[in-house]
């Protein structure tokens, strides 16, 4: 008897201690919004609306607004994501549907490596490598055959929205292939040997069985992959060219939220200045918990409607 | 009648798992075959042969040879997407697609053909349906998911979709054995109109089933086919001790 009341004693302290650690959690997240909000409050209290519909940035003038930051993030997001996602969604189905198990293991297994390469990694390697063979081969390339379109146009710089699109574009490839891959897993054999004995050809099957089973899994993953971008600090900084400007052009140098971050808190002398890019800070974790929270609603009824029981 | 379907010397290797051995058997055109036996005597996984749904098994291998009217379905020159659309296949549970309505799952294999007009999707919507009489019951909700069908009318769907490709013989695993009694005897009556038009080959472990709507009953038995005959003969006068065991409840 006293034993099993030690016991269930033991338990409820671990319940307790488990849960407690839970909710610190939550409160830290709470503390640092609070501190954010606190620490930003002269710069929302001078600028208002007009520090996320405003272009000027001048430390001396102690004039601050960050439409240009907003700009560069969420285009560059976006646009990883629109080159990402087919190639992702294409490396998950050829891992689960259409190579010989082993390769499919291999491939995926050098996608999960991927992501675990530290993102000043693919930083160096983008300034060192890739923005010299942007800037030699393929915005020359693009400046001649599609420089009528206003995206195009300008000096081939290497640096550049583009160059910050492109090493975003292989930064989240990992993170959507890999869940992409466990949503089509998912996927009964039922669904599947359903659309084989309609005389469906392997694509066929994919597309009338997996792609619409996983729909919205695989919209969970690329949103995931977005919140993913537009956090991304070190890698963007060392290629975009850090300018804050507002260019249709991609071949033009731009600047991100996190990129304005990292360089000028440092050197913030003045109090308006640290307010202000604590400002970009809490717009940067609004904008990425909403992303996330969109994401995990997604990827939440995909697995409850497995859980359901429905074929 | 005539053959539709030969299997010679058939033998069906999971791995080290010889699973199918040595199956010889004719099937006629128009008639119902039961398959019966205890689980796990390889009902299925011959059933599965006729259609090639073993090729997306790596571990499976099947040899001998499996005749559809004058085709080796085995064979290299054959392309088993096409062996698919002449032998449909009804499977344990219900299976229609989650995301599309009603209709677009009845048409799903149809559309495969081609592009084709609205017109013609509808009326093969219609007759597909009227066929597994379930359109009375689905007609003025075409739209909707076909999630929100019960477990019969999901199955009843599942026939009217395989239907609707044109198949020449449809398979059936077990197609009732998820089903409340009403509807599996929907199903059981369905077979019975569908026989008119179709070769059907129904994989059983209720007796009663078998004996209500085949023409002719395969025994199996640990993978072998022990005896196979005309179903009022297999069930009252088998000839192997093995069949008489199982029909009468001594073992399985
Ligand atoms: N996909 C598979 N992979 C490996 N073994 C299988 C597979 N399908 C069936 N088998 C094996 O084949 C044998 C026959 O199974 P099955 O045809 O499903 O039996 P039944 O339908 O008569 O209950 C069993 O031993 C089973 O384990
Ligand atoms: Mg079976």
């Amino acid at each position: 008897m006293d034993k099993t009341a030690t016991r269930k004693n033991g338990d409820g302290i671990f319940r307790a201690l488990t849960m407690l650690f839970a909710f610190s959690i939550l409160i830290i997240l709470l503390i640092m919004a609070g501190e954010m909000v606190w620490e930003s409050l002269p710069s929302l209290r001078k600028f208002g609306w007009g520090f996320i519909t405003g272009s000027d940035w001048d430390a001396v003038q102690g004039s601050f607004a960050a439409l240009p930051y907003l700009y560069g993030s969420i285009v560059s997001s976006i646009l990883a994501i629109l080159l990402a996602t087919p190639l992702s969604v294409g490396t998950a189905l050829f891992i689960t549907e259409l190579a010989p198990h082993k390769v499919g293991v291999v491939t995926a297994s050098l996608v999960e490596l991927l992501a675990a390469i530290p993102s000043v990694i693919y930083g160096l390697w983008g300034i060192l490598v890739m923005t010299p063979w942007l800037q030699t081969t393929i915005e020359p390339f693009l400046i001649k055959h599609l420089g009528f379109l206003p995206f195009f146009q300008g000096a081939p710089y290497g640096v550049s929205m583009l160059a910050a699109v492109f090493i975003l574009m292989i930064m989240i490839i990992p993170i959507i292939t890999s869940i992409t891959k466990e949503v089509l897993l998912a996927v009964p054999q039922s669904q599947k040997e359903a659309a084989f004995a309609l005389g469906a050809t392997r694509w066929e099957m994919i597309r009338m069985a997996v792609i619409p089973y996983g729909r919205s899994g695989i919209l969970g993953a690329v949103i995931l992959g977005l919140g993913r971008a537009i956090g991304e600090t070190m890698a963007v900084t060392m290629v975009i060219g850090n300018t804050p400007q507002i260019s249709l052009s991609l071949l033009s140098p731009a600047y991100t939220m996190p990129s304005v971050i990292a360089n000028e808190f440092a050197e913030a002398t003045s109090k308006l200045h640290t307010a202000s890019l604590m400002e970009i800070g809490l717009i940067l974790l609004v904008v990425t918990l909403v992303i996330n929270f969109m994401a995990r609603l997604l990827l939440w009824s995909v697995t409850r409607r497995w859980k359901g029981g429905t074929p | 009648m005539s053959t539709k379907i030969r299997l010679d010397n058939l033998n069906i290797h999971f791995g080290a798992n010889h699973a199918v051995k040595d199956v010889s058997m004719e099937v006629a055109e128009n008639s119902v075959t039961a398959i019966i036996g205890p689980s796990g005597c390889g009902k299925s996984t011959v059933l599965r042969s006729i259609n090639r749904m073993h090729d997306m098994t790596p571990s499976a291998r099947v040899t001998g040879c499996i005749m559809l009217d004058d085709t080796d379905i085995y064979s290299r020159s054959v392309d088993p997407v096409a062996i698919r659309r002449r032998v449909g296949m009804v499977f344990q549970k219900p299976n229609p697609f989650p995301a599309m309505s009603i209709h677009d799952n009845v048409i799903a294999g149809y559309k495969l053909n081609g592009v084709l007009k609205k017109g013609d999707a509808d009326e093969i919507v219609e007759s597909s349906l009227k066929r597994v009489a379930l359109w009375d019951e689905v007609k003025d909700r075409l739209k909707r998911s076909a999630m929100e069908l019960s477990g019969g009318q999901q199955q009843r769907l599942c026939i009217a979709r395989t239907i609707a490709v044109k198949p020449e013989v449809i398979l059936m695993d077990e197609p009732a054995s998820a089903l409340d009694p009403i509807s599996t005897l929907k199903i059981e009556e369905l077979i019975e109109e569908l026989k008119e038009r179709y070769t059907i080959i129904i994989v059983t472990h209720n007796m009663q089933q078998a004996a209500r709507v085949s023409d002719v009953t395969a025994f199996f038995y640990l993978g072998e086919m022990i005896e196979m005959g005309e179903t009022r003969k297999i069930f009252t006068n088998p000839e192997k001790k093995q069949t008489e065991d199982y029909i009468t409840g001594r073992f399985g």
